[in-house]
C-alpha cells in the first residue's frame, strides 16, 4: 500500500486551546478511511488542515510525497484534494447545476482568450463543463434536478450536491465531513453505495462520521480521535476490539 | 518647531479623535456605517456659535450646548434613519442610503439659515497667546487639549463604570447574546447614539474655536477622515480611535509643515492604506470580522 | 428630436447608469465601492487630455477606461485581505487619494480645473455604452467569473474550498467596474467640457452608490431605476426650489425605510 496523504506531527492551537496535538496519519491510497471520534475530538480540524483551509501551528501535510503545508486551498483543489462541508455551503443565486460547475473552476484556466471565447458564447469548454456537471448530478443520484434552485432541494440532495461538486473538481483525494448527517436508512444505502462507486472510479476517500454502523460497513482503515490525539488506527474489526476506543468513545457514547 | 507641530498636531487630531469614536461606538453596536455623522458634528457647531453669539457664556456654555444639540440630532437620526430600517429586517446598505438622506437634509436646513458661506467662530480665547519654552500655544488650544482629555478620561469611565456603558461593550460584542442578557437592546443604541453624537458636538465645537469659521459643509470631510480614523484604529475600538486621531492629526499638520500642504489628505488617507496593508484589522484588533 | 436640455439630461442619465453598473459588477462579488468616482476621474482626465491631442473620441474613451481598470487593480489589491465596510471606507480614501492628486497635477490644469474639452459626446453613443455593460452584466452571471463572483459573495472562505481563486476573481471584478466608471468618466469629461477634481470627489461616488442601493442590489437593472430617480428627481423638484434637497434627502430616508433592499426585487428565478 502507497500513502497517498502523509499527516506528520499536525498540531493546531486556537488561543489557549489545542484542538489537535501532534497527529500523524497516513491515508492509503484508494482506501476508504474513516476518521472518527467524539463531538470536538478535532476531526473537522484536521479536514480543515489538510483542505488548506487552516495552517498547521506546527507540522506539515504533504500529498503524493510534496509538502504542501500553507498552500491556499484553491491550490490545494487544484492539486487534487476536495472536500464538502459538514454545513452545507451551497452558492444562492446559481442553480444546482452551477453549483456543480464551480467544481470545475480550479481545473480549467482558459487564458485570456478563453475567457473571451466564453464571454461571447462561443466556448465549447462552457458546454463541455456543462454536460460534465450533469453527468456528475446523474452519478450521486440527483438527475433530473440540475436546474433547480439549492434552496429548493432536501437536505440531503444538497450533501449530494456538494459531493458532486467536489467529484467535477477530478480529485484523486475526496474528503467527507459527516456526509450522512440528516439520511433515513434507505439514504444511507444510498450514501454506501456512492462512496463506494466513488472508490471504483479510482478515488481515495477520507471520512469523518458519526454513523458506526456506515462506518463499519464501508471503511478499510479507521484513525480515532480523541481530544486532539489519535488514539487509534487500524481494520474496523481492531479498532472495534481496541479498549482505548471503547472507553473514550464507543463506551462513553452508547 | 518640531514641538510646536507636534502640539498643532496633537490639537486637530483630538478633534479627529472625537467624531472617530463616535463612529466606533455605533459601528461596535450595530456594525453600520453612519453617513450623517459629519452633519452631526457640523450641528454641534452651529449651535456652540449660537451659544456664542447670542447669550455670550463663553465657550464652557458652547460647548455644552452644542454638545445637546448634536446629541438630540443623532438621536432623532437613530429613531428616524436607523431603528425603522432594523425593524424591516436587516440591510446593511440601506441605513447608509437614509444617512446619505438625512445629511443631505442637515445641509441644507443649515445653509437656509446660516448661509452656505463660512461663518467666523469668535472666540476671546485665541486671541490669547501663552509661551511654554518650546511652543506657544493660544487659549483656545489649552482649551481643546483640555475638554479633549477630560472627555476621553469621562468616556473611559463611561464605557467601564456605568451600567449603559457596560451594557453598550456587551452589545458590541454580541448583539444577540446582549438581548438574551436582558438587555433593552434598542435603549443601549439610543444611548450610543446619543453619547456618539455628543462627542460629535464637542469636537464641532472645538473646531470652530481652533480654526475661527464653520461651514454647513464642514461635516463632509470631518465624516470621511472620522471613517478613516475609525479604520486605522480598528473597527469598534475606542482606544483604537483614539490613537489613531492623534496620528493622523500629527501627519497632516507635519505633511503641511515639512511636505507639500496642497497635498495633506493624501498623506491622510495613504497613512490608513498604508496601515490596512500592514495590519488589515487596523491598530487595535478588536476580532469583529466584518461580514456584510 | 429631444430638446437640447433633454437630450443632455438623458445623457448624464446614461453616464449616470455606466456609474450605477461600474458599482454593480463588484458588487456582484461583495466587494462594495465608495470611491468609484476616482475611477470616473482617471477616465475623464486621460480621456478628455487625448482629445486635446487630438486622438480619436473613441480610442480616447478605451483609453481611458484602460487606464481606471488599471487603478481598479491597484486599488484592489489592499482589498483583497479585508472585507464589508472595510473595503467600502478604503476606496473612499482611494478616490480621496485621487481626487487631491488632481487637484494637485498642474499637467491636468491642477485646482483650476480642465476646460476648453470638445463637445464629443452624443446620446447615442451613450446608449449604446449603457447597452453593451448591460450585456456584459447579464453574461457575466452565465459564465465561469460570473459564478466565481456569486460564490465569493455568498461566503468567500468556502469559494477558495471550492476551488475559486479569490485574488484573481477579486481584483478582475474590481477592474472591470472601474474600466466602466473611466468610460463614463470619459463620456462626462466630454459632455460637460469644464473638468476639475472636485467634480469627482466623495459625494460623486456616494451618489454612485445611493443608484444601485435605491434600485436594488439583487437585481441589475436596479441601477437604471436608481440612477433615473436619483438624476430626475432633482430636475422635476426645481417646483420647491430653495428645498430641493431637504425634499430629496426626505425622500431618500423615506425610500430607505420602505424598501430597505431597494425599489426593484430580485429577478424571479434567482430569488432567495
Amino acid at each position: 500500500m502507497t500513502a497517498l496523504l502523509h499527516v506528520d506531527g499536525v498540531s493546531r492551537r486556537f488561543g489557549g486551546y489545542l484542538a489537535l496535538n501532534n497527529a500523524s496519519c497516513e491515508i492509503g491510497e484508494g482506501d476508504i478511511h474513516a476518521l472518527i471520534g467524539p463531538n470536538g475530538a478535532g476531526k473537522t480540524t484536521l479536514f480543515n488542515v489538510v483542505s488548506g483551509l487552516l495552517r498547521p501551528t506546527v507540522g506539515k501535510v504533504s500529498f503524493k510525497g510534496r509538502d504542501y503545508t500553507g498552500l491556499k486551498p484553491d491550490r490545494v483543489l487544484t492539486m487534487g484534494i476536495a472536500r464538502n462541508f459538514q454545513q452545507v455551503r451551497l452558492v444562492r443565486g446559481l442553480s444546482v447545476v452551477e453549483n456543480v460547475m464551480i467544481g470545475a473552476h480550479a481545473r480549467i484556466n482558459r487564458g485570456i482568450l478563453g475567457n473571451a471565447a466564453e464571454f461571447f458564447g462561443f466556448s465549447i469548454a462552457e458546454k463541455a463543463a456543462r454536460e460534465k456537471a450533469r453527468a456528475m448530478l446523474d452519478f450521486v443520484g440527483m438527475a433530473g434536478k440540475s436546474d433547480l434552485q439549492p434552496d429548493e432541494l432536501t437536505l440531503v440532495d444538497q450533501r449530494r450536491l456538494e459531493i458532486a461538486r467536489a467529484l467535477t473538481s477530478e480529485p484523486q483525494l475526496l474528503l467527507l465531513d459527516e456526509p450522512a448527517a440528516g439520511m433515513n436508512p434507505t439514504e444511507l444505502l444510498e450514501l454506501s453505495a456512492l462512496i463506494k462507486r466513488i472508490r471504483k472510479q479510482g478515488l481515495t476517500v477520507l471520512l469523518v462520521e458519526h454513523h458506526m454502523r456506515l462506518v463499519m460497513s464501508i471503511a478499510d482503515f479507521i484513525t480515532v480521535l480523541s481530544a486532539g490525539s489519535i488514539i487509534a488506527a487500524g481494520t474496523p474489526a481492531v479498532i472495534q476490539r481496541d479498549p482505548a476506543v471503547i472507553s473514550a468513545y464507543l463506551g462513553a457514547r452508547e | 518647531m518640531l514641538a510646536q507641530q507636534l502640539a498643532n498636531g496633537v490639537m486637530l487630531g483630538s478633534t479627529y479623535a472625537l467624531v472617530a469614536i463616535g463612529y466606533t461606538l455605533i459601528f461596535g453596536v450595530l456594525r453600520l456605517l453612519h453617513l450623517a455623522h459629519g452633519e452631526v458634528f457640523m450641528v454641534g457647531a452651529f449651535a456652540g456659535l449660537q451659544a456664542l453669539l447670542w447669550w455670550q457664556f463663553g465657550p464652557l456654555a458652547a460647548l455644552i450646548v452644542g454638545l445637546i444639540a448634536s446629541a438630540v440630532i443623532g438621536m432623532l437620526l437613530e429613531l428616524v434613519a436607523f431603528r425603522p430600517i432594523r425593524k424591516r429586517g436587516n440591510s446593511h446598505l440601506a441605513p447608509i442610503v437614509s444617512t446619505i438622506g438625512a445629511g443631505l437634509v442637515l445641509q441644507e436646513v443649515m445653509t437656509k439659515t446660516f448661509g452656505a458661506e463660512q461663518t467666523p467662530f469668535p472666540s476671546a480665547l485665541s486671541r490669547v497667546i501663552y509661551n511654554l519654552g518650546i511652543i506657544s500655544v493660544t487659549g483656545s488650544q489649552i482649551f481643546i487639549l483640555s475638554v479633549a482629555i477630560v472627555t476621553m478620561i469621562a468616556l473611559h469611565l463611561f464605557v467601564t463604570r456605568t451600567r449603559y456603558g457596560i451594557a453598550m461593550r456587551a452589545t458590541s460584542e454580541n448583539l444577540q447574546v446582549a438581548a438574551i442578557l436582558g438587555i433593552n437592546v434598542n435603549t443601549v443604541i439610543l444611548v450610543t447614539f446619543g453619547v456618539a453624537s455628543a462627542l460629535g458636538g464637542i469636537a464641532g465645537v472645538l473646531v470652530g474655536l481652533n480654526f475661527n469659521a464653520i461651514s454647513p459643509f464642514m461635516g463632509v470631510e470631518m465624516g470621511i477622515k472620522g471613517m478613516a480614523v475609525m479604520l486605522i484604529g480598528g473597527l469598534g475600538s475606542i482606544y483604537g480611535a483614539m490613537i489613531g486621531g492623534l496620528l493622523l492629526g500629527i501627519v497632516e499638520v507635519m505633511s503641511v509643515a515639512y511636505l507639500v500642504s496642497s497635498l495633506r489628505d493624501a498623506f491622510a488617507f495613504g497613512l490608513m492604506i498604508l496601515i490596512l496593508i500592514l495590519r488589515p484589522r487596523g491598530l487595535f484588533q478588536t476580532g469583529i470580522r466584518t461580514e456584510r | 428630436m429631444l430638446s437640447s436640455y433633454w437630450d443632455s439630461v438623458a445623457v448624464f442619465l446614461g453616464i449616470n447608469i455606466l456609474m450605477g453598473v461600474s458599482l454593480y459588477i463588484p458588487m456582484t462579488a461583495g466587494l462594495i465601492s465608495l470611491g468609484q468616482g476616482g475611477f470616473m476621474a482617471i477616465g475623464a482626465y486621460v480621456c478628455a487630455i487625448l482629445t486635446k491631442s487630438d486622438v480619436p473620441f473613441f480610442l480616447a474613451l478605451v483609453a481611458g477606461g484602460c487606464a481606471a481598470g488599471i487603478a481598479g487593480l491597484v486599488a484592489g489589491a489592499p482589498a483583497l485581505r479585508i472585507r464589508g465596510i472595510y473595503v467600502m471606507i478604503l476606496t473612499l480614501g482611494f478616490g480621496e487619494i485621487v481626487r487631491v492628486f488632481f487637484l494637485n497635477f498642474e499637467s491636468t490644469g491642477g485646482a483650476s480645473g480642465l476646460g476648453g474639452i470638445r463637445p464629443l459626446t452624443e446620446l447615442w453613443q451613450v446608449i449604446v455604452a449603457c447597452v453593451i455593460a448591460y450585456l456584459m452584466v447579464w453574461r457575466i452571471r452565465h459564465v465561469r467569473l460570473g459564478r466565481a463572483m456569486v460564490a465569493i459573495h455568498e461566503d468567500d472562505l468556502a469559494a477558495e474550498a471550492m476551488g475559486i481563486n479569490l485574488t484573481r476573481t477579486k481584483l478582475l471584478s474590481f477592474s472591470l467596474g472601474a474600466i466602466v466608471a473611466g468610460l463614463a468618466g470619459g463620456f462626462y469629461a466630454h459632455q460637460a467640457l469644464f473638468i476639475d477634481a472636485n467634480q469627482f470627489d466623495f459625494s460623486r461616488s456616494a451618489i454612485t452608490f445611493l443608484y444601485v442601493v435605491l434600485g436594488g442590489v439583487s437585481n441589475p437593472l436596479g441601477a437604471i431605476v436608481g440612477a433615473a430617480i436619483v438624476t430626475l428627481l432633482p430636475e422635476f423638484l426645481r417646483v420647491v426650489q430653495d428645498w430641493r434637497m431637504t425634499v430629496f434627502g426626505t425622500m431618500l430616508v423615506l425610500i430607505a425605510v420602505w424598501r430597505p433592499d431597494g425599489l426593484l426585487r430580485a429577478p424571479s428565478l434567482h430569488k432567495s
